[in-house]
């Protein structure tokens, strides 16, 4: 029953493939496609799944990429699919011409189609999976949510996994409900024992158990910023549904459930409104944050539009503010549900006036924990609000990751909170003295003294005493001064974590945020073209002096990122008076995740006057 | 104008309330709003409130928007904090900081400007959340530090100061707060401190969304023949359905009225609030007869003032998050920090 148009060579792969499943929103397939890269990890091998899903929610056609690969590579790999496993009739042909030459496509051939609707340079495996649920199962119910395991068992099969793994995440799931992991485990083998039964398997694609995967973790970046701002100490969040950063916020709410509700009273030790909207959500954090509570909201692109009046307050009244922006494409609906790095210079000079902000760039979910803790103490410590900046690419999508780490001995910076017991002592308050030299003044919270520290905040109009002022220089005494504690930051803000190659390249590449694995990648490419580079992988804005001295260390410098302008390369020239001429511009902006294949082609491309067009092959 | 201190040069005999404060202490710098402009009498109205009722001024927290009401919190309770955000916006920044500690009071000040025309949705917000707090809009019809436009609540067919007929309907701020769920709604007069006084007080004590939609004709560009808010208008047109009398539970609550023209109500907090009827079929406890009644009076040209309506137990927004009794800003780290115990635990979870 092996359905073949013509006899095809598949590709012969073993844990070095990419895996995309076509399927209809909202029919349950998500679960079943999250346990196959699951299965994956468990028997050892990295797998690095990714939800492309148009703007919508029920019937419409979403896809799931999952890259296997034993050496780890985690970036997007590009080129079509290996296997495409087709379950949605809308995008049949979209579907078949995704297919990398010689893959396989598997589907459900319950209804037979004609020949033409099949490639001729690729294996087709049918599997009556209608029909077999249809006969196993009596509600439509059953019969669609077991047609997802059975497909997976079937998969399973013909990829050579271990059922055991697949088995052992079910009974996980399932935990204390015997009846429903009983009838998964079944519906899984219906699926196995069909393929054994009709097809030959495994095919060519095969995964082998190994040893790859360690002690890493696998976990959205969502959901890990939110923890970051759980152990961060945060108390209050104040959002507004967006995608794609809602899932932060919902998942605040999970973790604070489990670690922040009372046990003896049942009250919670955190709160979170559901703002009218981003307006608010952004002015309930100030709010919250003038009055000591450590707060953030999450939001995209369009929140931080929306938020840019707020935001320039709080850096001029310099109130501390978390925020995390999870970045999408351009506005309104559509390519918003696509990843990108926009919004770094719609953070970095948010508001009017003159501003700058402290902005973070985290690569994985690992590094949205700790920035997302982290950014809370920066915000005390700096006074001014803090971007973490994430992007769709991790925080919707599962990542291999290091596992979370937490040292007990760490307390949290309140940062210069003068108390009723100094106050009383008749320490000097000024609440925009430049005590220290460091451009942070102190600050005192509402109730904290009866006759002593109270004082009056508003955007500019004011002297170092907070007293109404509109002179000029006062404005700009305390201009100077915010300058001078944006330069304090440049050394509060985690480095650049820069590479060398052993022998000094002439040649440098500045990145961040989730090109990171793609990098990593191309640079392996790129080496065995004989092109070496240096990596700088920028964390934090504002820059620290490592970047600028990489950047003069080198010839000439890369600078990759996922936008149309290069909205880093701009920030660079800006604020480390760079000529433009010394960085490479490297963009891609198409809304999927920037590739290895993509980058190594394009630098070797300005490296190499001659057309490296082979390095399609060279790559998979 | 930068800042003008008042002398702190105090008179010996000057009356002390039960904390050891006077009246002055409760004041703030000099204002440098219009020499008679009603937002003064309501920052007056504000400082004696919180002096008769012993309210220490470090533990209140003012907020404004932006607008001529909005610079008012300077002029008051020099001794607390206050917060001057951005237009319209207020009601945010005082839920936050509400959010954040549970154990102040908090005021918040605006204008019909910045509360009913560009922040119409935060107040909105702010009534339907109930957040424990007082929220006063100096309500003038008109936009003073821009000169005189309209605001949202100019009347239809009021005239300004410079002939333009105002075409669009009012917003009224009452009737939207009594439909989003305000627990306490009041209107009242800047120019009648004997009825703004207790209604203020009753407010502090109210343990809820406390709104007073409080009329303050505009000395400069709002007080002419043709405007709904001048003071002669208002003053022609103020029909009250109570008095009220704020009675503290250490006081000893006397009723010495005929029978039924006076109706005791005990707030969440033992304050009692003793109304002596004006129009005696009135019901402070009518959500939507209050709503009927200002529309009817409203239709006839006159404006309705008094306590209009409250609920003595509200719930407000952290009855509904369900917040620890610590404020949330200080919570200590120990009470924050699942610590690294957990965080490994939810590490093997997620492999």
């Amino acid at each position: 029953m092996l359905q073949q148009v013509d006899r095809v060579e598949g590709l012969q792969r073993v844990n070095d493939f990419v895996v995309k499943f076509a399927n209809v929103n909202g029919s349950g397939s998500a679960s079943a496609n999250a346990l196959f890269a699951k299965s994956v990890l468990r028997m050892g091998i990295p797998a690095t799944p990714r939800n492309i899903f148009p703007s919508n929610i029920q019937g419409l056609p979403t896809w799931y990429e999952v890259r296997v690969s034993e050496k780890g590579y985690l970036g997007a790999r590009g080129g079509g699919a290996d296997l495409m496993v087709q379950m949605n009739p809308q995008t049949w042909d979209q579907d078949i011409a995704d297919i990398a030459p010689g893959g396989y496509l598997f589907y459900d051939n319950t209804k037979v189609l004609p020949a033409s609707k099949f490639r001729r340079d690729i294996v087709v495996i049918g599997v009556p999976l209608t029909e077999i649920t249809n006969a196993a199962y009596k509600s439509t119910r059953e019969r669609q949510l077991f047609k997802n395991i059975v497909g997976l068992g079937a998969l399973s099969m013909l990829l050579d996994m271990d059922p055991a793994a697949i088995e052992q995440l079910l009974a996980e799931q399932f935990k204390g409900r015997d009846k429903l992991i009983a009838a998964n485990v079944q519906a899984l083998h219906m699926g196995r024992d069909w393929v054994t039964a009709n097809l030959e398997a495994p095919i060519g694609l095969r995964l082998k158990r190994a040893d790859a995967v360690g002690d890493r973790i696998f976990v959205e970046g969502n959901s890990a910023a939110a923890l970051g701002a759980v152990y961060g100490g945060a108390t209050v969040c104040a959002w507004y549904p967006i995608t794609p950063s809602s899932s932060l916020a919902e998942a605040f709410t999970r973790w604070c459930q489990r670690f922040r509700v009372d046990k003896e009273t049942g009250t919670n030790k955190f709160a979170i409104v559901q703002a009218e909207d981003e307006l608010a959500s952004i002015g309930m954090v100030i709010g919250a944050a003038w009055n000591g509570a450590r707060a953030f909201t999450a939001t995209s692109g369009p929140g931080i539009s929306l938020m840019q009046e707020f935001i320039g307050l709080a850096y001029f009244a310099e109130i501390p503010a978390v925020i995390f922006d999870v970045q999408r494409a351009g506005p309104s609906t559509g390519m918003p549900t696509r990843t990108q790095q926009t919004d770094i210079l719609s953070c970095a000079y948010a508001s009017h006036g003159d501003t700058k902000h402290v902005l973070l760039f985290p690569e994985d979910p690992y590094e949205c924990f700790e920035f997302g803790a982290l950014a809370f103490d920066l915000a005390d410590r700096l006074q001014t609000p803090i971007f973490v900046m994430l992007e769709l690419e991790i925080g919707m999508n599962d990542r291999l990751c290091r596992p979370f780490q937490w040292d007990d001995t760490r307390k949290l910076d309140r940062g210069k909170v003068m108390t009723a017991a100094e106050l009383q002592a008749g320490k000097k308050f000024g609440r925009y003295l430049d005590v220290d030299g460091d451009g942070i003044p102190y600050r005192t919270l509402p109730g904290t003294h009866p006759t002593k520290g109270a004082f009056f905040t508003r955007g500019t109009s004011k002297d170092a005493m907070a007293r109404y002022s509109e002179e000029g220089h006062d404005y700009q005494e305390n201009m100077e001064r915010l300058l001078k504690k944006h330069h304090t930051a440049r050394t509060l803000v985690p480095p650049a974590i820069i590479r060398s190659a052993p022998d000094r390249a002439k040649y440098g590449a500045i990145y961040f945020g989730t090109t990171s694995p793609a990098m990593a990648e191309a640079d392996e490419i790129l080496a065995e073209q004989g092109i070496t580079l240096d990596l700088c992988r920028v964390r934090g804005f504002p820059f620290g002096d490592e970047v600028a001295a990489f950047i003069a260390a080198h010839d000439h410098v890369f600078v990759v990122e996922q936008n149309r302008d290069g909205q880093l390369r701009s920030l660079l020239v800006n604020e480390l008076e760079i000529d433009p001429k010394r960085l490479g511009k490297i963009v891609h902006y198409d809304g999927t995740p920037i590739t290895a294949r993509f980058i190594a082609d394009a630098i070797a491309r300005r490296l190499q006057p001659t057309p490296v067009a082979s390095l399609r092959e060279v790559v998979s | 104008m930068t800042f003008l201190p008042k002398p702190k040069l105090h008179h010996p005999d000057l009356q002390k309330n039960a904390l050891g404060y006077t009246r002055r202490d409760y004041e703030g710098p000099v204002s440098t709003l219009c020499a008679g402009c009603g937002h003064d009498s309501i920052s007056a109205a504000i400082v004696r409130a919180c002096f008769e009722l012993d309210i220490a001024p470090h533990r209140v927290a003012k907020l404004s928007g932006i607008g001529c009401s909005s610079k008012t919190p300077t002029y008051f309770l020099g001794a607390s904090h206050g917060f001057n955000s951005v237009h319209g916006r207020m009601p945010s920044v005082a839920t936050g900081a509400n959010i954040a500690n549970r154990e102040l009071i908090y005021l918040g000040v605006s204008g019909d400007g910045d509360s009913a025309s560009i922040g119409l949705g935060q107040f909105a917000h702010a009534m339907r959340r109930g957040v424990n707090m007082v929220y006063i809009v100096e309500n003038n019809g008109v936009y003073g530090l821009t000169k005189g436009q309209f605001s949202a609540t100019a009347d239809k067919g009021a005239k300004s100061k410079r002939g333009v007929v105002n075409t669009d309907e009012p917003i009224d701020l009452v009737g939207l707060a009594l439909q989003l769920g305000a627990t306490f709604v009041a209107r009242s007069f800047s120019g009648d401190k004997a009825q703004l006084v207790p209604l203020i007080e009753a407010a502090l004590k109210h343990q809820g969304a406390a709104f007073i939609d409080c009329i303050s004709p505009c000395v400069a560009f709002n007080n002419h023949e043709g405007s709904t808010k001048s003071f002669d208008f208002v003053r022609e047109h103020n029909e009250a359905v109570n008095a009220l009398d704020l009675m503290l539970p250490r006081e000893e609550i006397t009723a010495d009225y005929a029978p039924g023209t006076v109706e005791l109500v005990t707030q969440h907090d033992g304050s009692v609030l003793r109304l002596r009827k004006l129009h005696t079929d009135y019901d402070v406890h009518d959500r939507v007869a209050a709503l009927t009644y200002m529309q009817e009076r409203h239709a006839a040209g006159e404006i309705v003032t008094g306590l209009l309506y409250v609920d003595p137990e509200p719930r407000d927004l952290h009855a509904a998050l369900k917040t620890c009794a610590t404020p949330l800003n200080a919570l200590d780290d120990a009470a924050l920090i699942p610590g690294s115990a957990a965080l490994d635990k939810l590490n093997a979870s997620l492999r």
